[in-house]
């Protein structure tokens, strides 16, 4: 899958979840999102989950620090 | 709100909880748009993470018809919350309290390199009732406790459900314990989370990588499975659930189109598969009659075919079993607001059920409030019905037992009522016997159940929980009375309560409701003199009433007017305060009612 699709599907999730258009790139973190606290957080990689048909591992989970790796692991898991 | 109907469908089970997590923020929306909403205070206190518990639960009671606002305790804070207190909770001061605890919370299991014994389930126990006893204490309200679930596991195979050291036994011996307090308490409501994993299927229910990661109890797909419950139970004890059917007759009862088939080709009885699961739909429909739910017909067909129909040897229904049977060509809509006219309901009381998605489409469209199943194919229609959740109960009163001999001595009374051409000569031939008493321990759970089902015959509307009923009950500030009312037809039951507050030298009216099942009996006439009289022997010089309007009490706007009140004052929204002098005396206006005190 393109890095292109993943973010305009991306997009899609967190609107949803977020209720509001969010701007999204590499560098994004939680911090950068008004809304992406702990408990959000949940329902946002549960989203993200059956959005692209994939499972986390729990060490993934934990480990991702930004967007991008979000996206880098979404691409590795759909292959 | 019928434009939002696609996404009202996601808050139906089967719940897709895919779309449903995903859509809630544009579902709460939508949900919060519609007026008239009922306000609600609701504390969760969790065993485990509540955030998507809570965020499922305000969509279910929105679509409900209840707008909560929720005190959620910290991270498994939920024993510290309820026996220590705390200061934000204290003041949120709860309507509902909801404990979501579950297996994950269980810390004293048998010990396995034992002997096997019959304790530790009340040490267990016993921690939990601290909890329920504290919060009865301190907010008075209802409460809401899960059950356990199983564990995802069984040390012991199957012998974990037969050995006492075995946690599949210890899981039913706890849930035994439970059940047996919430029933001696009528401030406990149990939600079965076990039964609920069962129907869900355990394997899916846990979710080992949520429980690590989030100390999600049970896996996300099963939430709003919980929380559905969860509302079901809440809207069972603020009186919103549904209390009539209305069934389609043919596809629907049974298989096949009467008019053009005849009734002898229907398919039904046990003969053929297809005519087996009519059967099976039948029988579950006649035992929920027994519950206390109303079932009523309403079928396009010629009235004699649809009799024909209802008289087919193998009906487990029989024509009795109805209260009101529409059979004709008028559209279905029309056909539910008169039958719930006729029966003094409201049309959102009903679940219309029919086979043909057109006549659901008109009902919906037509009847926003009524519930509209999809229903699936006839060997689905059982458990359709039934996950729908619409007539759960918080207790299984005597009424709702006798429901539908009263519904049905109600038939016979307009009967009889059309050979009278004199309404006094009707109402003397009834011969009514009424008793009118303070409240009394025995009606606690009856009185506040009328309060929350109670729209179109109340004037204030207001709702108590049970607890402040029997508060109020053992108040001196207050004069209480209830009204049975008995006819040569059967007996009603609990049909009247009034509430008076007493200020001063006046008697306020602040809850005045009566059932419309006995509507144009007098009732109302008898109760005032027993609530004047009452008053009077308090040293009071009048008696105040008051009317609050709502979209459903337009019925009793004139009220106090019919009983000689005159009016005092009436804001623009038309909230009205009345006042009847009755320093002077009193004319008792009940002449037809034999009263009991």
């Amino acid at each position: 899958m393109e890095r292109a699709e993943v973010y305009s599907r991306l997009a899609d999730v967190f609107r949803d979840v977020f209720d509001r258009e969010v701007s999204l790139a590499d560098a994004t973190t939680a911090a950068d999102v008004p809304g992406w606290d702990s408990l959000n957080h949940i329902t946002l990689i549960g989203t993200i989950e059956d959005e692209f048909d994939v499972k986390f591992p729990m060490k993934d989970v934990v480990g991702m620090k930004n967007v991008g790796e979000l996206v880098d692991k979404i691409i590795e898991l759909s292959a | 709100m019928n434009g939002h109907e696609p996404l009202r469908s996601l808050l139906r089970w089967p719940f897709a909880c895919k779309a449903l997590a995903r859509k809630r923020p544009a579902l709460r929306r939508a949900l919060l748009e519609r007026p008239g909403l009922l306000e609600k205070r609701i504390a969760v206190l969790g065993g485990s993470t509540t955030h998507d518990v809570v965020a499922f639960l305000e969509l279910f009671l929105l679509d409900n018809g209840i707008r909560p606002t929720f005190y959620e305790s910290e991270y498994n804070q939920w024993w510290e919350d309820a026996v220590f207190g705390n200061p934000a909770l204290d003041a949120f001061r709860p309507d509902v309290v909801f404990i979501h605890t579950s297996v994950r919370n269980v810390r004293d299991w048998p010990a396995l390199g034992a002997e096997a014994s019959e304790s530790g389930v009340e040490e267990t126990v016993a921690k939990w009732r601290t909890a329920w006893e504290k919060i009865a204490e301190k907010f008075n309200c209802p409460i809401i406790q899960n059950n356990f679930d199983y564990l995802p596991y069984r040390l012991l195979g199957n012998l974990d459900g037969t050995d006492l050291r075995g946690r599949v036994n210890f899981v039913r011996r706890l849930n035994a314990a439970f059940a047996k307090y919430a029933r001696t308490h009528d401030g406990l409501s149990i939600n079965d989370i076990c039964w609920q994993a069962a129907d869900f299927g355990l394997a899916r229910w846990h979710d080992e990588a949520y429980w690590c990661l989030y100390k999600y109890a049970m896996s996300r797909e099963a939430l709003p499975t919980v929380a559905f419950n969860v509302a079901n139970i809440v809207k069972a004890l603020f009186g919103k659930n549904k209390k009539a059917l209305a069934l389609d007759l043919d596809n629907t009862l049974w298989g096949g189109v009467v008019g053009d088939d005849g009734p002898e080709n229907l398919e039904l009885g046990t003969e053929t598969a297809v005519g087996q699961s009519y059967t099976e739909f039948q029988q579950y429909l006649k035992d929920l009659s027994k519950t206390g739910v109303l079932l009523n017909v309403i079928s396009k067909n010629e009235p004699e075919n649809a009799k024909a129909g209802l008289a087919h040897p193998q009906m487990v229904l029989k024509e009795d079993d109805f209260i009101s049977v529409k059979a004709n060509w008028e559209p279905k809509s029309e056909n539910l607001r008169l039958m719930a006219e006729e029966l003094s309901l409201l049309p959102e009381s009903f679940v219309f059920v029919d086979d043909n998605p057109a006549e659901r489409e008109i009902v919906r469209q037509q009847v926003p409030d009524a519930a509209v199943p999809e229903i699936g194919q006839v060997e689905d229609y059982v458990s359709a019905l039934d996950h729908g959740g619409w007539f759960e109960a918080v207790r299984l009163s005597g009424d709702d037992l006798k429901r539908n001999a009263m519904y049905r001595e109600n038939a016979q009374r307009a009967q009889l009522q059309s050979r009278f051409t004199d309404y006094g000569a009707y109402l003397d031939s009834l011969e009514m016997k009424g008793t009118i008493r303070p409240f009394e321990p025995v009606y606690m759970s009856r009185i506040a159940q009328l309060t929350n089902k109670s729209n179109q015959f109340n004037l204030t509307t207001r709702r108590y929980t049970q607890e402040e009923i029997e508060r109020t009950a053992a108040d001196d500030a207050f004069i209480t009375r209830y009204g049975r009312l008995e006819d040569r037809f059967g007996d009603n039951g609990v049909v009247a309560i009034s509430i008076g507050e007493l200020k001063g030298d006046a008697l306020e009216l602040v809850l005045w409701l009566m059932s419309c099942r006995v509507l144009k009996r007098d009732m109302e006439f008898a109760m005032m003199d027993e609530m004047v009289a009452a008053a009077r022997a308090r040293g009071a010089k009048t008696i105040r009433g008051f009317y609050y309007p709502t979209a459903k009490n337009g019925m009793v706007r004139d009220f106090y007017k019919t009983q000689g009140f005159a009016k005092v004052s009436e804001d623009v929204q038309g909230n009205a305060v009345w006042e009847l002098d009755v320093s002077n005396g009193y004319e008792p206006r009940n002449h037809h009612i034999k009263i009991e005190r």
